[in-house]
């Protein structure tokens, strides 16, 4: 892959390609491993009769009839698949989404504490952005709006910037010591 | 700039990376060879013991999640490697642990670590197949998974170490409301503000990667850490020259040159 990214030639890039294809192709075969290990969890949580056994009975239900579904009839639009993916799936995920909405404000309740130098002058910051972003806050101040913007575009930016290359750095580092063979944690060793 | 055989617009990527790698495989040699090395303390990764031996005191799970990331993300390969040094201590220790993952790749390669984790402290009967599990692979199923875990078996300790998405700030509030000493660590610079706001411990960026590094104390781990630095130090250099020059008016079509790339 990296020698497809710097090199030139259509033989290199031939190779990309198909290391590419060879990829996605290993990927979906992992997926067989995947609904082997979530099987095996929950049918033997489910006849175990474990504490929640019935929430892993309500999964392998699930499981059935959207794989039975898919398989069956397909998963383009109008199918019966589409329909339970559109009308429960979805909207579950909109309503984990929307949680964090709420959870955001315990958050900024628990850690917007003017403790040290530091924390009050990320509380702070964070008063002047929400105040900025909103339009009561140019009932405030004209300039508010220009403040804001100035703190998101040039400190921010600036701090993200760094975060960046030192993760960059970092990640390129790591990337080499698995190259090299001196990285094997995460494969056991 | 352009070269035969090279790509337009990538040779000085190319030569950085050249000069990057030779850093690090050179002072990976001198470190290896007896060079001292001093590593400021991570109080992310020391906590990671106090957090173990919480959950053995409480007779509670401890609460692995390797990101959300799958295993072509280097993120996650970093979250792995952390994993393989807490799965030691869960087995040590004797105390449970879960590791759910929501691609199939990283729950092969979890298996493989927590495995030979176990195997290496004589535990090797304790691991059963809830310890890793695979969660459906979407992310805010897998968060509402998490969710269920945390208020069901209320982990003593939630540590979460590799790419994370929105769901991030979901797994770590319910963490909070769970009771759980929280550790985290990723380089995604969106999530990074949710997880210090939520967590007791947060591991920033290059942090993540240096983690191996830093709790295994290996010299040819470390000797990469200061080749690192060293990199970055010239990067600081030319960055401080770069704006110096530009806002003197002086050379902005040679750094543009030097520094753009496809």
């Amino acid at each position: 892959m990296i020698v497809g990214f710097f090199l030139r030639g259509k033989q290199v890039e031939a190779v990309y390609n198909e290391g590419l294809l060879w990829q996605s192709i290993i990927t979906g075969f992992s997926l067989v491993m995947g609904v082997v290990s979530i099987v095996r969890v929950h049918w033997r949580k489910l006849t175990a009769r474990n504490d929640g056994a019935w929430y892993s009975a309500v999964l392998l239900l699930c499981f059935v009839v959207m794989a039975g579904f898919g398989v069956l009839q397909g998963t383009g639009r109008g199918t019966r698949y589409d329909a339970i993916f559109n009308s429960i799936q979805a909207p579950m995920m909109s309503t984990m989404f929307s949680m964090l909405a709420f959870f955001i404000a315990s958050a900024a309740y628990r850690a917007f504490r003017a403790r040290t130098v530091p924390s009050l002058i990320l509380l702070v910051t964070a008063v002047i952005v929400m105040l900025g972003r909103i339009p009561m806050g140019q009932f405030i101040s004209d300039d508010l709006p220009t403040w804001v913007n100035w703190i998101m575009t040039v400190p921010n930016v600036a701090v993200q910037r760094g975060i960046l290359i030192g993760a960059a750095l970092g990640g390129a580092s790591m990337s080499l010591r698995i190259f090299v063979g001196i990285e094997r944690t995460y494969l056991g060793q | 700039m352009h070269a035969g055989i090279i790509q337009n617009g990538r040779l000085n990527a190319f030569i950085f990376l050249l000069v990057f790698s030779v850093a690090i495989l050179w002072f990976i040699r001198r470190v290896t060879s007896g060079e001292k090395l001093y590593v400021r303390p991570l109080p992310g990764l020391n906590a990671i013991d106090e957090a173990v031996g919480r959950a053995t005191e409480m007779g509670r799970v401890v609460l692995f999640i390797p990101g959300t990331g799958d295993l072509d993300n280097i993120q996650t390969i970093a979250g792995l490697s952390i994993l393989g040094r807490v799965a030691h201590l869960t087995a040590r220790y004797q105390t449970p642990l879960r590791v759910p993952v929501l691609y199939p790749m990283p729950m092969a390669a979890a298996q493989e670590t927590v495995r030979q984790a176990y195997l290496d402290e004589g535990q090797s009967d304790r691991v059963h197949p809830e310890t890793v599990q695979y969660i459906a692979g979407d992310s805010f199923s897998y968060s509402a998974r998490i969710g269920g875990m945390m208020v069901r078996e209320k982990p003593a300790a939630a540590i979460y170490m590799g790419q994370f998405a929105a769901e991030s700030l979901l797994m770590a509030e319910m963490g909070q409301v769970a009771g759980a000493i929280q550790i985290a660590g990723t380089a995604e610079p969106e999530q990074m503000p949710f997880f210090i706001a939520a967590c007791d411990y947060t591991l920033l960026g290059e942090e993540l990667y240096a983690a191996d590094a830093y709790l295994s104390g290996r010299p040819s781990l470390l000797g990469s850490l200061r080749g690192q630095d060293i990199v970055k130090l010239l990067i600081v250099i030319v960055v401080i020259a770069g704006a110096l020059s530009v806002s003197l008016g002086i050379g902005h079509d040679f750094w543009e040159n030097i520094l753009s790339a496809k």
